[in-house]
């Protein structure tokens, strides 16, 4: 088991025969993912050669859906065309669709999002998120496979290196699912939404949360954790040295006043007994304790 | 991007809000002929990205252009929590008759729009929820169905505006919407929304922040962008295509992914507590790919910051493997050399993930000046805010 993406998903990408698309491509199909299409309407009808394995491109998403089965789509099309890639994703009724783009408008993104809730069908994760890997099932995303293996852990953050450098940090016990949510404003899958479903999960022991400047969401995740979550949680919070006003890589990562602060997010954690590493490494270590006092 | 008050206005009005866009000028002799080209009394204001502008004395009434010149001459060069003010904005004296507030915003924890809205205006809103906050509604907007007549004129009674200018008010909530949506903004706010004597409703003031992602569809918002200014590394940063913001440290900082350099920036300021509080001198982000070409630039501004007394390089090889972050690196000295300019400053590296071996083995053989390795983000955070205090 895992959350969301399983051996069982079958994933097409749009947006596969531009450079990043195919780039990626060749390396989700390296970590084992069961690619079954692309998506170009300039070469639809043809297929693409991956070091040997041939995947068809289809003309549209629906045209793939219908053709393969396909229940996940990853998407790494310009900023410019990316609320139609997604629209078009929800109406085909793709029940995860997994947004890599980096600098979508934050109006594209809160209408795709809108519609995606009207069609109760779709989920997305994204924008401008490193993807999710279950290790050893299948890889939806740019997050390298290679680092660390099938696991017990559950981890959700906001940044993609530090998605990467706490799955390095932990890699002798790996990991059910690991999912980058994004940085931006608005996010199609939440803090809230994946310890839901690592709460859920009977393959994960215990969850590694890791957040960052901006907004409310790791206050409301702590509310929720309160409430709802009774595996032990440990967690990361970037960005205690940030100055008020600037933003920092991540359009959603930034101190407003006194709101959005690192040391905030940092209390409401601690307030509901996560407890949150000052380093990574740190962080890492405190799940290591955890995870080795299971095990006894 | 957060517009000036001026360039706020100039927007509303380009949507057809009715409001007064004045005079823009830059010294008090412009002041004083801004104040005879209107006639009557006029408001100096200051043009800064920042609240408290009236408080602080950065708005003044003055009577007559002898007056204006007079109040320029006070406010031009005055420091507001920072911003230094250059730019004046000329307006007639409304003669107001009520002040409300209102706003558009995109909520983060909702995931949709959200207006807040409130007859008691012209005072700061976080004070006004906190004191009375039945005073304020706060109404949330389906992205998907956004703000028609019928919406704005709920939006105005649950505001609890006066039934006397609903009629003059929810065009303009219209109109407001249309700013929001159509310019890609993620702050439209208008403090004070004002009656006029007259009963029409304008909007006095203007603040909003623009969604620089949003850029690509939007050319003409290039000319708001107020070069003077942003500090010369970021505008150095900029023009090469750097995510990079000034700090006020002494380690400077390359790393690869926004949260990886944000935390980076958090280790190495507890790293520098034991060194009497040195702290990180810059936010740096060179993105997933590190080419020796990014690496350079990237190096190049750090060195050219006086600030800085030592330079950390930490970067996890995820997508991209670290022996070519240690190639890039190798380069990098390789072109700065080759441009004349010399890294005097340490450098401290700290290579993890994908083939790092391969690319410490790169490191070590190279040999470069000045340049040290350490295996741990922790430990490396420590040499270098350790270099930085010597």
């Amino acid at each position: 088991m895992s959350i969301f993406l399983t051996k069982d998903s079958k994933v097409i990408v749009q947006g596969m025969t531009g450079s990043e698309g195919t780039k990626h491509t060749t390396r989700m199909l390296a970590s084992g993912t069961n690619i079954v299409g692309g998506v170009n309407p300039r070469k639809a009808g043809q297929s693409q050669d991956f070091d040997g394995k041939l995947v068809p491109v289809f003309g549209t998403v629906a045209d793939a859906v219908k053709e393969t089965g396909a229940n996940v789509s990853v998407i790494f099309v310009p900023p410019k065309f990316t609320k139609d890639a997604v629209l078009e994703a929800i109406e085909a009724a793709v029940p995860l669709v997994v947004v890599i783009t980096e600098g979508v408008p934050v109006h594209d993104t809160a209408a795709f999002f809108a519609a995606a809730q009207a069609s109760g069908t779709t989920r997305i994760i994204g924008p401008n998120c490193p993807g999710i890997i279950t290790p050893g099932e299948s890889n939806a995303g740019i997050i390298p496979a290679d680092i660390a293996g099938q696991g017990r852990i559950g981890l959700v953050s906001k940044s993609g290196t530090l998605t990467y450098q706490m799955m390095y940090e932990l890699r002798d016990f790996g990991f059910s699912t690991a999912i980058g949510i994004g940085g931006d404003p608005i996010i199609g899958t939440t803090h809230i939404d994946a310890l839901q479903a690592f709460q859920d999960d009977p393959d994960t022991d215990a969850i590694v949360m890791i957040g960052e400047i901006g907004g409310d969401a790791e206050e409301r995740a702590a509310a929720f954790i309160k409430e709802n979550v009774t595996k032990p949680v440990v967690g990361y919070v970037a960005g205690f040295t940030a100055p008020e006003g600037k933003t920092m890589g991540h359009a959603g990562a930034i101190v407003s006043g006194s709101s959005g602060t690192a040391a905030a997010k940092q209390e409401a954690l601690e307030a509901v007994g996560v407890k949150v590493g000052k380093t990574p490494t740190e962080t890492a270590n405190l799940m290591r304790e955890i995870m080795q006092s299971l095990t006894k | 991007m957060d517009l000036m008050e001026y360039q706020a206005k100039t927007v509303f009005a380009k949507h057809g809000v009715r409001t007064t866009v004045g005079e823009v000028v830059t010294t008090p002799e412009e002041a004083r002929a801004a104040a005879e080209k209107i006639g009557g009394r006029v408001v100096v204001k200051a043009q800064v990205k920042t609240g408290g502008r009236g408080k602080a004395g950065g708005v003044k009434l003055a009577s007559s252009p002898d007056e204006a010149e007079e109040k320029a001459r006070e406010i031009l060069g005055l420091d507001i929590k920072g911003h230094v003010v250059k730019i004046l904005n000329i307006v007639p004296a409304a003669a107001i008759a009520e002040e409300y507030y209102f706003s558009f915003l995109v909520d983060r924890a909702n995931r949709n729009y959200l207006c807040i809205a409130s007859a008691a205006g012209g005072m700061e809103i976080e004070e006004v929820a906190h004191t009375n906050p039945e005073a304020v509604a706060k109404i949330s907007i389906d992205p998907a169905t956004g703000v028609d007549e019928a919406k704005a004129r709920e939006i105005a009674v649950a505001a609890k505006y006066p039934e006397d200018v609903l009629d003059a008010v929810v065009p303009e909530i219209v109109k407001l919407y249309d700013v929001f949506i159509a310019e890609d903004a993620s702050l439209v706010e208008v403090n004070p929304l004002v009656k006029l004597a007259d009963g029409n409703v304008e909007a006095l003031d203007g603040k909003v922040t623009l969604d620089e992602n949003a850029d690509f569809r939007h050319p003409e918002h290039a000319e708001f962008e107020d070069i003077a200014a942003a500090d010369p590394l970021e505008a150095a940063a900029k023009a090469k295509g750097l995510n990079y913001v000034k700090l006020d440290g002494s380690v400077g900082i390359i790393g690869n992914g926004a949260g990886l350099v944000m935390s980076t920036l958090d280790v190495v300021a507890y790293a520098g507590e034991e060194f009497g509080g040195v702290k990180p001198a810059n936010f740096l982000d060179i993105g997933g790919g590190a080419s020796a070409e990014v690496m350079a630039n990237g190096l190049e501004i750090i060195i050219s910051d006086a600030q800085v007394e030592s330079v950390f390089v930490n970067v996890f090889g995820g997508i991209t493997a670290c022996d070519a972050v240690a190639n890039g690196i190798v380069q990098a000295f390789e072109l700065l050399a080759s441009r004349d300019e010399h890294v005097t400053k340490p450098l401290v590296v700290r290579l993890d993930g994908n083939n790092a071996e391969e690319g410490r083995r790169i490191l070590d053989e190279a040999g470069l000046a000045g340049l040290e390795r350490v295996d741990t983000m922790d430990g490396a955070a420590k040499r270098a805010a350790e270099l930085a205090a010597k």
